[in-house]
């Protein structure tokens, strides 16, 4: 058991790898990329919750994060799926190479 | 009872729709008329009935169904009858039946005939909805269905771009005005928690103390719709350009009854007016302004319906300040008589356009009293009463405005509808002059067509004509054996009869109270009036009988016998009087209708186009650059927490 | 460890799981039927879906005036729960009928498209019924998902995989917000039920928190993103473009509603106690919403994206009631986002009628002349316009005097001034498909007119609707009124 480290710690670290998520969605151009920073922002969510599903002492957090896992895991199917299918017909994933809606 | 009013044309145009061609024109023009005429039998014995009843207690209601209920504010689809709503729907019936009769002669060839009356039996429907309502919600709803059906019949003759044009800035304009009538509306109900007429009016002197800025602000939104729907400054442009519509549109539409509905809304809440002092002056301001000004630019015009159109501006602003200066029974009453010759005037000029094929420029016109000498005759007749010269109708009404105007002590405002009477009597003879008189400036063609319109034209025309000629009787004092001839002294017929509504000081309102005038001030003020149409119509004949070239130019100066004289009194007058006035309506129409006007509304909409494309720049189309905006969007949600 | 007990279920709970569980079962069962072979043109998704949906409705009203809280609290069935079931299957019925032709005539009639449907409706369904964060989350997640398929339904076009791709990245990373949101507020609170939170906030002295602020905020970006609220709008005009049109109807319904259903229990249930912050946000919020959605649809000339961008105009409208709160404002929302569904469903209905085959016909110019070649449609048109713009006496028309004058009595007097002042601009540009209809002469190659039974029957059920709603309110209002009641 790791009583040492604070609570406070924990959080700095879920809202650094938060924050690089969203870093990462607006400087990336591979649509893949974007889609793993965005992963990093829901994983910081998990974060946030063990962390303070231990300090609360109450076990929903937790729950909560396998509850995450699997949305997540669900996202990946079909985002690839999307992003192939794009690929497929424009055969590119840079997200500044395909408006053709816009305006 | 009452709520078949409103539902018999309805009623027609679901039974036109769901025939559609199987009806045949004379199907359609029985059915579109019928029932027009079954609702004006049904509005006349509604108003016998009503008249049975004792003075404090006329009023009919009927109760439809509730829309909608929450908690104890509820809004029932209900119909009102009193004798306000009495006069407007007798008005709108009768007038609109002589004109639904017109139209079948006047749309005889055109290919939409069933369209068109299907439309206008649809506004029918919603103006009678508009007077007949018993709280705001309803009211609205016919004010949006008749600006609606205007619309739809402006832009008729939808294959001509200017009169897509045209509904569209009519479009434009009045939703203007229904943008003040719903914040006035939506005001109201805050206050009062109701939108109910009576419950309105009963609970606003409790919650409003007069003069505050909450009736004042409810007031002059109120104030905003009318002159969207009213066509008064500054939301008048779009009614001159709604000429593009049939002609029998615009006599119905844009002359007798739709454009009256904001005189009629403002006088249905005399009693938030007349709390709001500032409001009520801004009435008179504006509809004096409008009365001189629309005419001013009346005297310019050379399509003979623009100048009908102006005239309609014009007379619309004197009912106005007749609102302003607390006489809100002049009000009606001028808007009833104008309702007569207005449509008789502009039947009379759809008559003249159909009879050369089309033809409205006034130039190519002329002599044309020997050859459709009913016409003629009706708008001599119309003219001289909007003219107002006793005993036609038009002068009752209009000399009990300025009576108004001038024992309230508006002295500013008197002048102006003094001089703006001027200039109707001089617009109007210029146009019955340059139309009727003269010689004939016809093209070849047009002469080979001429011809007197059918029977089932004529006959709305004399009904109409025989209507401007006694209209303005019921202002007359028939109490007391007639021998006092003071509009104002609350014996005139219509004025007892809309007392109950106005209240017990007759036209001049319950707590509005305009000082009694003297006998001789008031025949004073009679004398003058009739003195400046008479001028008006010496001015027209001398600038243009004679310019004609029709014997009338000599017989002219002799019947108003003022200006006889030599040659160079009429090149005088034609340099200092007429020729000033048509500059000045001239640059006002070119500069201050087209530029000023127009323009601020094409600014505003170039304004808003404007947003739209710099809002479409945004929309890149690059995920990159939405993920942006949201995340500044987190940002300044954060921030807004942080720097509070 | 606790005892391990079977959650005991009584006839009510059943039936008040209905929805779920039919809606469950026959998306399920629709994935296996694509195992048995069948013929193109078959029907056989459309009734399965449409049997579902039936039942899903018919089973929460058989219990609609029970009240009961589920699953530890976390799936609540009460009058909220049971509107917008009904609303939820409703509008996937009409979305069906409106899809069943269309998806044959542009050849995307695959059985995992009617799936999806049932399966983000049964994320709508969660939405409005969870009363704890992680469900609706989860909820969200379903509806979304499923909706970031179907927007990219038509997968041999690039507008249509496009459009999913923004849709699902967008959506994704609004997620993201909504779930560290989430997160931050359990922190705070130390639960994430809804009842628990309010009954946290009630008596503690936390409320300044800056967790709890930051959770909130973050909550309001991810439902300020599904309901498309301005500046978390800028996906829909081009999910709602790129989507197979039917789709298009679909989500601008049911996802805002949903949308709006979680964002009203949050606000209204576990929020009340922090009213002062989130007003005047949510005013601004909406005042923008109302403002750019309206503006900018100005100069479109797509009838669909145009359309787009009135969806957002409308969640500025129906923000404004959200905003007035209290029993008048939930009911005003409730009442608001009934009629929007079904003029917008018909607006989108009429659309999926035009053009042949595979290809779309959906701009102004396509429009010319319909009001005369197809008298119907173009009466349904002109009346789902008026509507959308509020004018009398359609449905929208008492939508938005009732919204408004909620909130005038409220208070909200600038913000009702900007919404009047929005109608009124916005009835430009949904005439201006009108004109185009009456006004306007086709052009060289005139649409033509893909009639269907079923979506003649969605067409005239959407027209009965936003007609009868206008003329009587009082029932609809009524049932929006006892509706919100268990929420306060």
């Amino acid at each position: 058991m790791m009583h040492d480290i604070p609570l406070a710690w924990m959080l700095a670290l879920s809202a650094t790898v938060f924050v690089i998520g969203v870093v990462g969605v607006l400087v990336r151009r591979n649509a893949l990329v974007i889609f793993m920073s965005i992963e990093l922002m829901l994983n910081a969510g998990n974060l946030a919750f063990v962390a303070f599903s231990r300090a609360l002492g109450s076990l929903d957090g937790q729950v909560f994060v396998f509850f995450v896992m699997t949305v997540a895991a669900a996202e990946v199917a079909v985002g690839l799926a999307i992003i192939v299918n794009v690929f497929r017909l424009k055969e590119t994933i840079y997200v500044d190479e395909i408006n053709l809606l816009k305006g | 009872m009452l709520a078949l009013i409103p539902a018999l044309p309805l009623a027609a145009v679901a039974v036109n729709l769901i025939l559609g061609d199987r009806l045949g024109r004379r199907g359609t023009a029985f059915l579109a008329c019928g029932a027009v005429f079954a609702s004006f039998v049904l509005a006349a014995l509604s108003v016998i009935h009503l008249a049975s009843l004792p003075p404090g207690a006329r009023t009919m209601v009927a109760d439809v169904y509730t829309w909608m209920r929450v908690g104890d504010f509820k809004v029932d689809v209900a119909f009102l009858l009193d004798p306000l709503s009495s006069v407007m729907v007798l008005v709108v019936t009768g007038v609109g039946f002589l004109i639904h009769l017109y139209s079948v002669g006047y749309m005889a060839h055109d290919a939409s005939f069933r369209r068109f009356f299907l439309y206008l039996n649809l506004f029918m429907f919603a103006m009678l909805t508009l007077v007949l309502a018993k709280n705001f919600l309803v009211m609205f709803v016919g004010w949006e269905g008749v600006g609606l059906c205007s619309y739809l019949l402006i832009g008729f003759w939808m294959d001509r771009p200017s009169a897509a044009r045209a509904g569209m800035k009519a479009f434009v304009v009045n939703r203007i005005g229904d943008f003040g009538f719903l914040l006035g509306m939506l005001t109201l109900f805050a206050w009062t928690g109701s939108l109910d007429y009576e419950r309105v009016f009963a609970a606003a002197p409790i919650v409003f103390h007069p003069g505050t800025l909450a009736i004042t602000f409810a007031t002059l939104a109120l104030l905003l719709g009318a002159t969207g729907k009213s066509a008064q400054i500054p939301l008048y442009t779009w009614l001159p350009d709604a000429m593009e519509g049939p002609t029998p549109v615009s006599a119905l539409i844009h002359a007798a009854t739709m454009v009256t509905a904001g005189v009629y809304m403002v006088a249905r809440c005399h009693i938030l007016f007349t709390m709001a002092p500032f409001s009520l002056e801004t009435v008179a301001v504006i509809g004096a302004a409008t009365a001189l000004f629309a005419a001013t630019i009346g005297v310019a015009q050379n399509d003979i319906k623009r100048v009908l159109a102006y005239s309609t501006v014009s007379q619309l602003g004197y009912m106005f300040f007749a609102c302003g200066v607390g006489a809100f029974g002049a009000g009606i009453f001028h808007l009833m008589t104008h309702a007569f010759f207005k449509a008789l005037l502009f039947l009379g000029a759809g008559s003249v356009i159909h009879a050369l094929s089309g033809e409205q420029d006034m130039r190519k016109m002329g002599g044309l009293a020997s050859r459709l000498p009913w016409t003629h005759g009706v708008m001599l007749v119309a003219c001289v009463a909007i003219a107002g010269i006793p005993p036609f109708a038009g002068f009752f009404s209009k000399d009990e405005i300025l009576s108004a105007a001038f024992a309230s002590g508006h002295y500013g405002v008197w002048v102006a509808g003094l001089l703006g009477a001027v200039l109707t009597a001089f617009y109007m003879f210029r146009l019955y002059f340059l139309t009727f008189r003269g010689s004939s400036r016809l093209t070849h063609e047009a002469e080979h067509h001429l011809h007197e319109s059918p029977a089932v034209m004529v006959a709305p025309l004399v009904v109409l004509a025989a209507l401007s000629v006694v209209g303005g009787f019921v202002g007359l004092p028939f109490q007391e054996g007639g021998r006092r001839l003071t509009t104002l002294e609350g014996g005139a017929a219509l004025e007892r009869w809309l007392a109950p509504v106005f209240g017990e000081g007759g036209a001049a309102g319950a707590s509005h109270a305009v000082p009694h005038l003297s006998f001789t001030t008031e025949w004073a003020l009679i004398a003058v009036s009739v003195a400046a149409a008479a001028f008006g119509i010496a001015m027209a004949s001398r600038a243009y009988a004679k310019a004609a070239g029709e014997p009338i130019a000599e017989k002219a100066p002799r019947l108003y016998g003022l200006l006889e004289h030599k040659y160079w009194i009429d090149e005088l007058y034609d340099t200092i009087a007429v020729r000033p006035i048509r500059a000045l309506g001239d640059v006002l129409w070119r500069f201050w209708d087209e530029k000023i006007v127009d323009g601020t509304v094409n600014g505003v909409a170039y304004v808003v186009e404007w947003a739209s494309a710099v809002l479409r720049v945004f929309q890149t189309g690059f995920v990159g650059t939405y993920a942006l905006f949201l995340t500044l969007g987190v940002a300044a949600l954060i921030a807004h927490y942080l720097v509070r | 460890m606790m005892p391990f007990t079977m959650p005991s279920l009584i006839a009510v709970d059943w039936w008040a799981l209905g929805a779920v569980i039919a809606l469950s079962v026959g998306a399920m069962l629709l994935l296996v039927l694509e195992f048995v072979p069948a013929p193109p043109a078959s029907n056989r998704g459309a009734f399965v879906t449409l049997l579902a949906l039936l039942a899903a409705a018919g089973s929460v009203l058989e219990v609609r005036d029970a009240r009961r809280s589920l699953f530890d609290g976390m799936f609540l069935h009460d009058g909220f729960t049971v509107f917008f079931t009904v609303l939820f299957c409703v509008i996937g019925a009409v979305a069906v009928l409106q899809s069943w032709d269309y998806v044959k005539r542009t050849r995307i009639n695959h059985g995992e498209y009617y799936a999806l449907l049932l399966s983000s409706t049964l994320g709508m369904v969660l939405m409005a019924a969870s009363n704890d964060l992680i469900t609706i989350f989860l909820g969200l997640e379903l509806m979304s998902l499923a909706l970031y398929v179907l927007v990219g339904f038509r997968r041999t076009r690039l507008d249509s995989s496009e459009a999913a791709m923004k849709y699902f990245l967008l959506g994704a990373f609004a997620s993201g917000f909504l779930l560290y949101g989430i997160a931050l507020l359990y922190g705070a609170t130390g639960t994430t039920n809804l009842a628990k939170v309010a009954m946290f906030l009630a008596d503690s002295p936390m409320i300044g928190n800056p967790m709890l602020i930051v959770g909130g905020l973050l909550l309001l970006v991810g439902f300020g993103f599904k309901v498309a609220a301005v500046p978390f709008h800028m996906w829909t005009p081009d999910a709602y473009e790129g989507a197979p049109t039917t789709v298009t109807g679909y989500m601008s319904a049911g996802a805002k509603a949903a949308g709006f259903a979680a964002l009203l229990r949050v606000l209204l249930v576990a929020f009340p106690p922090l009213m002062s912050e989130w007003r005047p946000i949510l005013s601004w919020i909406a005042a923008l919403t109302m403002t750019v959605g309206n503006v900018t649809a100005l100069l479109q000339t797509n009838v669909k994206r145009m359309l787009a961008y009135s969806s957002i105009a409308h969640a500025g409208y129906l923000l404004v009631a959200v905003v007035a709160g209290g029993l008048d404002g939930g009911s005003a929302a409730l009442f608001y986002l009934a009629v929007y569904s079904f003029m917008n469903l018909g607006a989108f209905g009429v659309l999926a009628l035009l053009g042949r085959g595979a290809e779309e016909r959906v701009t102004i110019k396509d429009l010319a002349g319909l009001g005369f070649r197809s008298p119907m449609l173009g009466l349904a048109m002109t009346v789902f316009m008026l509507s959308l713009g509020g004018v009398p006496p359609t449905s929208g028309f008492m939508g938005k005097v009732y919204l408004f004058s909620v909130a005038v009595k409220a208070g909200l007097i600038p913000l009702v001034i900007v919404g009047v002042l929005n109608s009124v601009v916005s009835v430009f540009y949904y005439l201006r498909v009108t004109v185009a209809m009456y006004m306007q002469e086709p052009g060289a190659e005139p649409v033509e007119i893909a009639w269907a039974p079923s979506a003649a029957i969605a067409v005239v059920i959407t027209l009965a609707l936003t007609l009868w709603w206008g003329v009587q309110a009082q029932d609809l209002l009524t049932t929006a009124q006892r509706s919100i009641l268990g929420l306060l």
